[in-house]
């Protein structure tokens, strides 16, 4: 059997029935991860040692007849926003080089105390500021299925890591689409929950009202697992929600539509999305109309000013987010020749470690709180994130579920929009409501686009703490897309 | 860096300005961990032993409210007769500095948890007492910064200092900023009313218990602005002086700058919109950051906290765990201590309030422990520039000498001899008088001896106290308290001459 | 609204960027595009519209105040750019004491 093409249901029923060792799973895709990564680039660090070890360890306890999670021995990506202690942890940028955090991310803590093996640290856009990881200071990820395009971003790395059977699972972080969109356009399942489902508290923040972090994996079981794994409240972080984490692995057993209504968004269609694109995704609409589900069209307005909103709120707490890498407790610092004041220092610091994207932000955001600007930017923007959510509300009292295509396009070429940082942003025009709203959204494969053959990624947004639902209707569509094609589409990318 | 030492004279300065303040005072709260993480807040540990991806602003780490410091400035808001907010967020305040591990630091803006009160303050006027109604703008939480230290260099100052070393001890402290809205009107009593205003919050901080307001190790802090208008004319420009760290300088600080604006005013010069920075060693302040150079601290609603609702319910709970307050202990002192509204004054403003309520509840009666606290003892503090506490007399020292003057072992002139000697670390009581042979004479021949030499020099004044004039033994009595080096105990004297002349009063 | 270069070098030293002469001339005509692609966000939100600061409506989320152990400081100083007698050593600071 071939292990790397094992889902993560697999390789632990697998373990647990003692047909394969937690140590084979993780040297198979260490090996897998040395004959394709110099090629994908997915990851930015390794950690095949303590993988090794990890591995070892659950052998020797599963042997020893103790009682291990679900996903014990299953080996992981992580992306490189997440502090591991005296585990690298860059975010893809210069400014972090070296910095070794003395703490565990609590996600991080609840992997380990779930025995998922931690295989390294995957790339990103730095800071996750971008939708393609090229904006990494460590050199753009490639999608695995064409290597000359982009992997989506920000978590490219985490996607193509996936999509390249590096890894069955891996962990993202989602602030505007950056686990939804790269799973679109890598042809994998990326899961944003519920702001404040899974804790943030070792996150390295990028705009704290935003970002979420979530799973990704090459089916929707896999993510529900990885979800059931890592949510939960966190008393290490304030915004995390204090309440029962609904059975996202029952409902991706549930798999079950009938009855549902299925809202399709007017605003997230038409003008702007491909061709290709809005053909596999109006398909995977009459897919769930045949499993039972009712298509009903609603309309949110406000969606059409959320990219803008977006890009004022993202900066701005961006701004103060990245102010605390200055040079003087740790990462780099620059220009300190004993002359240079600690205000030149951190100046020329925060000049030289930070990249283009970045201090674009950062001016941003800097301008859109500046006194004078709050009430016209930052303000304005806090409105209109009030009207999406309104919005949001009155759609959920006609449908149970609001669908989209996940990204106006599929996968560009690499350094196409490079320099052209709106049509860059457009590409998060669909996932970047929920983000506003907090919500929970999905994003799995509906196929590939005709004209170039590349996967088209189908997004499901549900209410606040409904992630639930997302899996229902997510298994659902995957299961009859799977009857259709006679297997997942992943296993349509070319070989590597 | 300009620095105007020409000034006018206070008095003068006030016939010509009226001085309006604003007090922001800064206070460290009592807490056993830090405002946003779990980190002990014990003052005085090794170096940055007191830290934790929290408090050290590390990549990912995140803030969680000590509740304990809500409540507190709830309850310091109540005592203040503030309004307290029903729902308030904190916001981040956002400026570069390496004391500051994040870069901004988190505090709250245009929704201060406490607003609109009020405290009354007492001062001292030409005729009696004068109650001061000083009115609070905001009382708001924030966190505390690393402490700094400046390394190389000629001095130990910032300036020309090779580089800085950073101790984050105390970054993360929970901090309490209570600002008053504008005090106007005082005139010539501002410096007081100030000094007043900063004691009388001490106290109630102290009554509160919130913390331990020891203003020498930076629990407290003041920050004085101050302009002066020509009395009709709009307000003038204000300067703000930052760390003003003890009574004496809140008074000092007031009254230097009043000085320093009106000589610049009446020069035909122009105040600039600056913060000013006072030298507890010179009592005046020097240039610091001009409005220009001013901060654009770009403050938005901390994405990382909830917003903090008080319910009605927590509110009054609070309320109910509130402790006397110190106007209302002084009322109920004024009576058991049978005292009036201005002597009392005399022992708040000294400070000395505490203490003297020790030493009345050793046992000592009130007289005398008033006495003692804010007449010798203060005078002793004053000279010394340290707080009446850090004297290194205890209320049970004061008992010691009482019970010793009682005896008649000592008398008031030797117990003063006791204090120079405590103050100066000499011993115990014991010791000192033992060390220095502070004892009352009661030898009667070596005092009879003094009594026939001060007669032999003044016969004239002898023969005037046989005809009858007794008033005249004074000087007689006086000359032999000069010879025994006030050792002798001058009712004693007297007995003694009277007998030795054979006239009885 | 359109920044200038003046406009962009003040954020630079707002946001401590030594931005360069080049750097200065780019991100002014980009911000000036991507201002004019979000200001449209001023048609619709209108005065009666409350802001969101928070996605998630929470409230009154606190610890009890007890101390908890924090980092080993030789741990933080490995990762520290320079640090001397147990604390982290910054470049000299020019500013008012
Ligand atoms: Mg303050
Ligand atoms: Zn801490």
């Amino acid at each position: 059997m071939d292990l790397i093409k094992l889902s993560a249901a697999d390789l632990s029923d697998a373990m647990s029935k003692g047909e394969v060792s937690a140590v084979e799973v993780a040297q198979a895709h260490l090996d897998r991860i040395a004959a394709v990564d110099d090629r994908v680039h997915a990851f930015l660090h390794l950690e095949g040692e303590s993988a090794i070890a990890h591995a070892t360890s659950v052998d020797a306890r599963r042997s020893a007849g103790e009682q291990l999670g679900a996903l014990a021995g299953v080996p992981l990506a992580l992306k490189d926003n997440l502090a591991m202690r005296g585990v690298p942890t860059t975010c893809g940028s210069k400014i972090l080089e070296g910095w070794r955090p003395p703490y565990d991310a609590t996600v991080v803590e609840r992997l380990r105390a779930n025995d998922v093996v931690i295989l390294g640290k995957t790339n990103m856009d730095e800071f996750a500021m971008g939708s393609s990881t090229e904006h990494s200071a460590y050199g753009a990820t490639r999608n695995p299925w064409d290597l000359e395009r982009i992997p989506g971003g920000s978590g490219g790395g985490s996607a193509a890591a996936v999509a390249s059977f590096e890894a069955p699972l891996a962990i993202g972080s989602d602030t505007g689409g950056s686990i939804r969109q790269p799973a679109a356009v890598t042809g994998t399942v990326g899961v944003k929950p519920t702001y404040g489902a899974v804790s943030r508290y070792g996150l390295v923040a990028l705009a704290s009202s935003l970002d979420q972090v979530g799973p990704c994996a090459r089916t929707v079981m896999d993510t529900a697992l990885l979800h059931a794994a890592i949510a939960g409240h966190d008393h290490r972080d304030s915004t995390s929600i204090n309440a029962e984490v609904p059975d996202v692995v029952a409902a991706a057993t549930r798999a079950d539509v009938r009855g549902m209504k299925i809202g399709i968004v007017s605003q997230l269609s038409g003008d702007g999305y491909q061709a290709g694109v809005s053909q596999r995704f109006t398909e995977a609409l009459t897919h769930l109309e045949h499993l039972g589900a009712e298509i009903v069209e609603v309309s949110c307005p406000s969606f059409d000013y959320a990219l803008g909103a977006y890009y004022l709120i993202l900066p701005s707490e961006a701004s103060s987010n990245l102010a605390r890498f200055d040079g003087m407790r740790f990462g780099l610092r620059a220009g300190d020749d004993g002359r240079n004041s600690v205000e030149q220092v951190m100046s020329l610091t925060r000049e030289a470690g930070f990249g283009a994207e970045v201090k674009r932000r950062i001016i941003l955001g800097t301008y859109a709180l500046s006194s004078g600007y709050y009430d016209a930017y930052y303000g304005q923007a806090q409105k209109v994130r009030t009207l999406i959510m309104r919005d949001f509300t009155a759609a959920f009292a006609q449908a149970d579920v609001l669908v989209s295509p996940t990204a106006p396009t599929t996968a560009f070429k690499l350094g196409e929009k490079l320099d052209d940082p709106i049509a860059m942003y457009l590409n998060d025009v669909a996932t970047i409501p929920v983000n506003l709203a907090g919500l929970g959204s999905m994003s799995l494969p509906a196929g590939l686009a005709p004209e170039d053959g590349l996967p088209v990624g189908f997004q499901i947004m549900a209410p606040p703490m409904a992630d639930d639902r997302l899996y229902l209707v997510g298994a659902a569509l995957e299961a009859a897309l799977h009857d259709q094609w006679g297997h997942l589409l992943i296993e349509e990318a070319p070989g590597l | 860096m300009s620095t105007n030492h020409e000034t006018i004279a206070f008095d003068e300065a006030l016939k010509t300005f009226e001085p309006v303040l604003g007090l922001e005072v800064h206070v460290e709260l009592g807490t056993r961990s830090k405002m946003f993480c779990g980190c002990s807040t014990v003052f005085g540990a090794d170096p940055n032993t007191q830290v934790c991806p929290v408090c050290l602003g590390l990549p990912g780490s995140m803030p969680v409210v000590n509740r304990t410091a809500i409540e507190s400035t709830i309850r310091i808001g109540l005592a203040l007769n503030c309004t307290i907010a029903s729902w308030c967020r904190f916001a981040r305040k956002n400026y570069f500095y390496p004391d500051m591990p994040k870069d901004y630091q988190i505090s709250q803006y245009d929704e201060p948890l406490c607003s609109n009160g009020y405290l009354d303050v007492t001062v001292e006027t030409e005729d009696g007492p004068e109650v001061v109604r000083v009115e609070i703008e905001r009382v708001h939480m924030e966190e505390d910064t690393g402490k700094l230290l400046h390394t190389g260099g000629a001095t130990g100052r910032i300036h020309g200092a090779d580089y800085s070393l950073v101790d984050y001890n105390r970054a993360g402290i929970p901090l309490v900023e209570i600002v008053t809205k504008t005090i106007e009107g005082t005139g010539h009593l501002a410096p007081a009313v100030a000094k007043a205003y900063v004691a009388e919050l001490r106290d109630l901080m102290r009554a509160l218990d919130v913390s331990d307001v020891r203003m020498e190790e930076g629990s407290m802090r003041c920050d004085v602005n101050l302009s002066l208008n020509r009395p009709g004319d709009g307000w003038g420009t204000r300067s703000e002086t930052k760390n003003v760290n003890s009574l004496r300088s809140v008074e000092r600080a007031v009254h230097s700058e009043s000085e320093r604006q009106a000589a610049l005013l009446s020069s035909g010069g122009r105040i600039v919109q600056e913060t000013r920075h006072f030298h507890e060693d010179t009592g005046r302040s020097t240039s610091g950051r001009s409005k220009e150079q001013a901060e654009d601290y770009r403050y938005f609603p901390e994405p990382d906290l909830v917003p903090v609702a008080p319910s009605e319910a927590w509110i009054e709970e609070l309320r109910a765990t509130m402790p006397e307050l110190p106007s209302d202990k002084r009322d109920r002192l004024k009576a058991e201590w049978g005292i009036n509204g201005f002597e009392l004054q005399t022992i708040v403003n000294a400070g000395a309030l505490e203490l003297v309520e020790a030493t009345i509840n050793a046992g000592v009666d009130s007289a005398a422990a008033r006495k003692w606290w804010t007449g010798e003892l203060q005078r002793s503090a004053n000279e010394s520039g340290v707080e009446l506490a850090d004297l290194n007399v205890t209320p049970d020292h004061v008992k010691q000498v009482e019970a010793l003057i009682a005896n008649g072992a000592l008398n008031d002139k030797l117990a003063r001899q006791v204090f120079e000697a405590l103050i100066a670390r000499e011993g115990t009581v014991e010791e000192i008088i033992a060390e220095r042979g502070l004892a009352v004479v009661s030898d009667d021949g070596a005092l009879l001896v003094a009594i026939d030499e001060a007669l032999a020099s003044q016969p004239d004044v002898a023969e005037k106290i046989k005809d009858g004039k007794i008033q005249a033994a004074g000087a007689i009595v006086g000359a032999v308290m000069k010879a025994t080096k006030g050792q002798a105990d001058a009712a004693k004297v007297r007995t003694l001459l009277l007998e030795r002349l054979g006239v009885s009063e | 609204m359109t920044i200038s270069r003046a406009d962009v070098a003040h954020l630079g030293r707002l946001a401590r960027l030594e931005l360069t002469e080049q750097e200065l001339d780019h991100y002014s005509t980009q911000l000036d595009v991507i201002l004019h692609a979000v200001a449209r966000i001023s048609e619709v939100a209108a005065d009666d519209i409350p802001p969101t600061s928070h996605p998630v409506p929470m409230e009154n989320v606190y610890r009890a105040d007890v101390v908890v152990p924090g980092v080993d400081r030789s741990e933080v100083f490995a990762s520290a750019p320079a640090h001397e007698d147990d604390r982290f050593r910054v470049p000299r600071i020019l500013d008012e004491e």
